[in-house]
């Protein structure tokens, strides 16, 4: 616990991700190298999907990249309402566009990867429907936090919007899927097996680690700067006071006011 | 990438896509991490300028 | 109690004084219902077939109408301030809210199904169905357009806002509810399965709306 509250402290968290971040896109950088190499040279065509399961490792990190981001914002949400945590605010509003991009990856290639085997580029099909849901919720977080100026105020209706939707997630889940069955019966192509072969195992693991320690970078970095202009906010409104009342002593609020 | 049979566009053009989509992201917000950077950089200038007049 | 009734009462007054209340939202549904035979052509077999759809997404897109205006308004002029202050705990004005708003736009929604369902082909059973899901379903509509509404309650342009974020959560209604309607006149699932369904909805979801919609008037202030 006392490790959780040194983190996050802002200030705390500044100086140890500028320090973690190299390591973790470097190692990121090493592991797309490897996982690449394994998806294209060792791993064998698939006997029922030929080449194209080659699409797998990047269809399945990015849906496991968008699902794992919501719920990283969930659990952010929560701290930013119980515990009325800043930096789980930060964390909430840095991670929405990096899920939204992974959800939308996963939907383009799964367009793409749907073509040559179902013969059409959309299918409405029971998990692409709900992860297009998903990138629609995604898309109204993003709405809500550009709409609300006040980052704390923001922060807060976000996190009760987050929490409504991770609640109506399983019950879209459950819809979409009755809905499927009800209307293409046994036609559903499942797309991975009960079983998969460990020489497509092993790089299908290393992409989905390369893909997550790429996307904790990113999602790093957009915290960084999240907390910088919150920092810029506040002494900007600490200088437009200043203005107004020139007999303020300066020296008080010259540095760092900002936690 | 010979070998990648008669849908090397569908495979060639996801990877392109996620590219380009993981690309735009991070290039955005590199782009907005340098530019919060250098308005930090300019306030707090700004601010030891007026501390010592 | 007493406190929300009064409530109930005020804003059913207000809205059948000044928003034109009822009558709104039921010519926004005939005007979908009318719109859509011109966009898909006067083939009676096919509007009979997509009817239930039709009536959905009238109703869908017709609770969003004063919707906007939920709290908006009363966060606007103050009132929102003195209800707050007063017994009633804030879930019990997020459902007096809904209770009238539900009176004034899903209920006639409801009642007006048959008579637009004559428009679309409908069969009698069908007319049922979709009256009975209607009046089932629609309140569901109202208690997650409700959590919208508080979270832009501050926010002058939130009318857009409040359909991008509250139309993906209503998916499952619009779901079982067409199943619904589909399931009374034919197809492989009996009537009750999705019926059951659709009420369940309503109740999960008039507890989520209820504590949402109030912990997001919370946070406003």
């Amino acid at each position: 616990m006392t490790f959780i509250n040194q983190l996050a402290n802002p200030t705390r968290f500044m100086a140890l991700s500028s320090g973690l971040l190299p390591w973790i896109a470097g190692l990121s950088g090493i592991l797309f190298i490897v996982g690449f190499y394994g998806a294209f040279f060792s791993a064998p065509a698939d006997y029922q999907q030929g080449e194209t399961i080659r699409i797998m490792y990047i269809h399945v990190p990015a849906a496991w990249l968008a699902m794992f981001f919501y719920s990283l914002m969930t659990i952010s949400a929560i701290g930013a309402l119980v515990w009325r945590h800043p930096l789980a605010e930060v964390a909430q509003k840095a991670a929405a566009p990096i899920g939204a991009s992974f959800a939308l990856i996963c939907l383009l290639t799964g367009a793409l990867w749907g073509r040559p085997m179902w013969g059409t580029y959309w299918v409405w099909d029971a998990r692409l429907t709900s992860m297009l849901v998903l990138l629609l919720i995604y898309l109204a977080i993003m709405a809500l936090w550009r709409t609300i100026d006040e980052p704390t105020q923001a922060g807060r209706a976000v996190s009760i919007l987050t929490l409504v939707g991770f609640i109506n997630i399983p019950i879209i889940k459950f819809s979409v899927d009755w809905w499927n069955t009800l209307h293409q019966p046994a036609s559903v192509f499942r797309m991975n097996g009960p079983t998969i072969h460990p020489s497509m195992l092993w790089p299908l693991l290393v992409c989905a680690v390369a893909f997550s320690l790429f996307a904790v970078a990113l999602h790093l970095v957009a915290m960084r700067t999240e907390i910088m202009r919150r920092r810029i906010r506040t002494l900007t409104i600490l200088a437009a006071d200043r203005a107004e009342q020139p007999g303020a002593t300066p020296g008080m609020m010259a540095r760092g006011p900002a936690e | 990438m010979t070998a990648l049979g008669p849908h090397a566009f569908f495979i060639i053009g996801s990877y392109l896509a996620t590219f380009a989509v993981i690309a735009a992201l991070t290039i955005w917000i590199i782009a907005d991490n340098r530019a919060r950077k250098r308005e930090l950089a300019r306030l707090d200038h700004r601010q030891h300028g007026a501390d010592r007049p | 109690m007493s406190a929300f009734f009064a409530l109930v009462k005020r804003d059913l007054a207000l809205a059948l004084r000044i928003g034109g209340g009822a009558s709104f939202a039921l010519v926004f549904f005939l005007m979908i219902v009318t719109l859509t035979p011109f966009a898909i052509g006067p083939d009676l077999n096919l509007l009979a077939r997509i009817a239930p759809a039709i009536l959905w997404i009238g109703a869908v897109l017709a609770t969003l109408i004063g919707l906007d205006r939920l709290f908006q308004a009363d966060a606007e002029d103050g009132t929102l301030d003195l209800i707050k202050a007063s017994p009633l705990p804030l879930e019990g004005v997020v459902l007096a809210k809904c209770l009238a708003h539900w009176l004034t736009t899903g209920l006639p929604l409801a009642l007006a199904a048959p008579l637009f369902g004559l428009l679309l082909a409908m069969e009698p059973a069908g007319m049922a169905a979709a009256s009975a899901s209607l009046l089932v379903g629609t309140p569901a509509l109202t208690f997650i357009g409700a959590v919208g509404a508080a979270l832009t309650a501050g926010i002058r342009r939130g009318g857009v806002l409040i359909a991008i974020m509250a139309l993906p959560l209503m998916i499952p209604v619009l779901i079982f509810g067409v199943a619904t309607c589909n399931a009374a006149t034919g197809g492989t699932v009996p009537f009750a399965t999705p019926f059951a369904i659709l009420c369940a909805l309503t109740l999960i979801f008039a507890v989520i709306g209820v504590i949402g919609a109030a912990a997001g008037l919370r946070q406003s202030d």
